[in-house]
């Protein structure tokens, strides 16, 4: 008996454990063979996600990473609770569980061989949502890139504002910005990187005014939710709107570039700043 | 002893602090003055120009040249409107990505010519359309908040009724940012918020309480300059005297700020947007992740 029911439940765990469904083409793939191919479907090309130190990974040559501020982190100003308790206790529980401090890693590092300063934010805190501590580290590494006359690039990937924090999150929109005003006024390189989802405050802010805007294939870049425009206008919406794809075909997003390309791509786009 | 009685009867005669969601149905009142009272009542020789050169003329954003107190301004605001077919015509202040445009654009001429510029802030938020997705509401409230961040004129920003999200800030980073007593500026709206995190829009009073989103709210978290008391129960009980007060807390805020050299002003409004937001700082831990 014992022995019968034990094998049973192991057999189940790894078998849940070695393969991944495609959340768009629903095929089953090695978990192993997803992971090398980087969390995209080897089957649709459907980007999963990655975390932000995975990505950081994938850019950085080896061992030239260094990452900044992350000394910051949220604080609960306003004493937000809802029906499900305090916001306070909510980022605390996802500190823990991610290990992240902020939706946003800051540092810099080397993209084959040229030295870039970064923003990776991570959709696991808080649906990459923008706080003042994000904000704040998004400020801290423009004005890192402007000390230091280096090329900045963000990686977008955000539910929006933060709501928890009120007025103060709104305010980060425009203090993020302000720090991208000064490296157009300094001439120096702002590339921002759209990935699965960029929608909101962060979309109608620092994501949307790159010199360059880079996207993944099939990511959700929009300003209102889909579920508000169905209700304002009273019918439904094709089902590209608001992908990468929609933005590039409107003039919004200058490529889409596959996640195994994008170090190359970024690192052949920034050999040609003549700076 | 007294003291002691006087003191209770300065109490009493107090009245009740207002709730988050009053405040919010008074910012929303049917008969609250909106751009266009203001315009009749305290600016001279509006001159408007329309247009964003790119799409079209958004009549829920509003421009051009006006004249308040003798001073010279680049007067821009959402339009509301208080009848059916004005707020049809002007969509209820919601402006699209054409709206912003001309915004910034009508910004630009102000700054090349050394004119002031006057933000009046009222809107329930950008318009969340399939239109204004199409040409990029996002791209176009980014593009004001970053260009705004460096304009070499004075910005002034007065919030009279809604300051609703992006669609409010669109126009709304002002080197000062002044605001009615009865106003409210949020993230959200409350009923959206509710929604979300309440999973129930009737929770709205609850989260119009959460968002601090009232003049004093905002004025005690550092992001608003000054609160313009509003006569009465509010605006809409007296237009001519909140019109006076706008008026006058405009003039006397431009007066300080056009005491600011360029470079002044410039890294003023800098530091003013930097110092927004509350955060922890924990001891430095700069790391290697990467092998």
């Amino acid at each position: 008996m014992a022995w019968y029911s034990e094998t049973t439940t192991t057999k189940k765990k790894s078998k849940k454990d070695l393969w991944i469904k495609c959340k768009k083409c629903h095929s089953h793939i090695y978990k192993s063979e997803w992971e090398e191919n980087l969390n995209v479907c080897p089957n649709c090309n459907y980007h999963g996600s990655i975390t932000s130190y995975e990505r950081i990974n994938l850019l950085f040559d080896k061992n030239t990473f260094k990452e900044l501020f992350n000394n910051i982190s949220p604080k609960d100003s306003l004493k937000f609770n809802d029906l499900k308790g305090s916001y306070k206790d909510k980022y605390e529980a996802t500190i823990k569980k991610t290990g992240l401090s902020e939706a946003v890693v800051t540092g810099h590092g080397k993209i084959n061989g040229i030295p870039a300063i970064v923003a990776v934010m991570d959709f696991r805190f808080l649906g990459g949502s923008l706080g003042s501590g994000t904000g704040e580290k998004i400020l801290q590494a423009a004005n890192y890139a402007y000390d230091n006359n280096l090329p900045y690039i963000i990686f977008s990937a955000s539910g929006g504002a933060r709501m928890q924090e009120g007025i103060l999150s709104l305010m980060q929109m425009a203090k993020t910005c302000a720090g991208i005003a000064r490296l157009n006024k300094k001439n120096i390189p702002y590339i921002s990187v759209l990935i699965n989802p960029t929608t909101g405050g962060v979309s109608a802010s620092y994501a949307m005014v790159g010199d360059l805007n880079i996207s993944e294939p099939g990511a959700l870049i929009a300003f209102a939710g889909r579920r508000v425009i169905e209700q304002t206008i009273g019918e439904k919406l094709p089902d590209d709107f608001q992908t990468s794809e929609y933005l590039l075909e409107h003039g919004f997003i200058d490529s889409i570039v596959n996640r195994k390309d994008m170090k190359d791509y970024l690192s052949n786009v920034l050999s040609f700043y003549n700076r | 002893m007294k003291q002691k009685k006087k003191m209770t009867n300065k109490k009493k005669s107090k009245k009740p602090a207002l709730s988050a969601w009053e405040i919010v149905s008074i910012s929303r009142h049917p008969k609250r003055p909106i751009l266009q009272n203001y315009l009749s009542l305290i600016v001279k020789n509006f001159v408007e120009f329309h247009g964003d050169r790119y799409y079209s003329d958004d009549k829920a954003m509003i421009g051009g040249f006006a004249e308040i107190g003798g001073q010279k301004v680049m007067l821009i605001g959402h339009n509301k409107g208080k009848k059916t077919n004005e707020n049809i015509e002007r969509n209820f202040g919601m402006a699209k990505p054409d709206g912003y445009r001309k915004a910034l654009r009508l910004m630009k001429l102000a700054e090349r010519f050394n004119i002031p510029i006057v933000t009046i802030i009222d809107t329930p938020g950008a318009f969340p359309g399939l239109e204004a997705e199409e040409r990029g509401q996002a791209e176009a409230i980014a593009k004001n908040l970053t260009e705004m961040a460096s304009i070499e004129v004075p910005i002034i920003s007065v919030v009279i009724g809604e300051g609703g999200s992006g669609g409010a800030l669109g126009i709304g980073v002002g080197d000062k940012i002044l605001m009615l007593s009865n106003a409210i500026y949020s993230v959200i709206s409350p009923e959206g918020c509710a929604s979300i995190l309440w999973r129930d829009a009737k929770y709205a009073p609850d989260a119009a309480n959460a968002l601090n989103l009232t003049a004093s709210d905002l004025l005690r978290h550092g992001v608003i300059d000054e609160i313009i008391k509003e006569p009465g129960e509010g605006a809409h009980t007296d237009y001519e005297a909140i019109a006076e007060s706008v008026k006058k807390s405009v003039l006397k805020n431009l007066e300080i700020l056009k005491k600011l050299s360029v470079e002044e002003l410039i890294q003023s409004r800098f530091e003013k947007y930097s110092g927004m937001g509350k955060f922890s700082v924990n001891q430095s831990a700069d790391r290697q992740v990467n092998k």
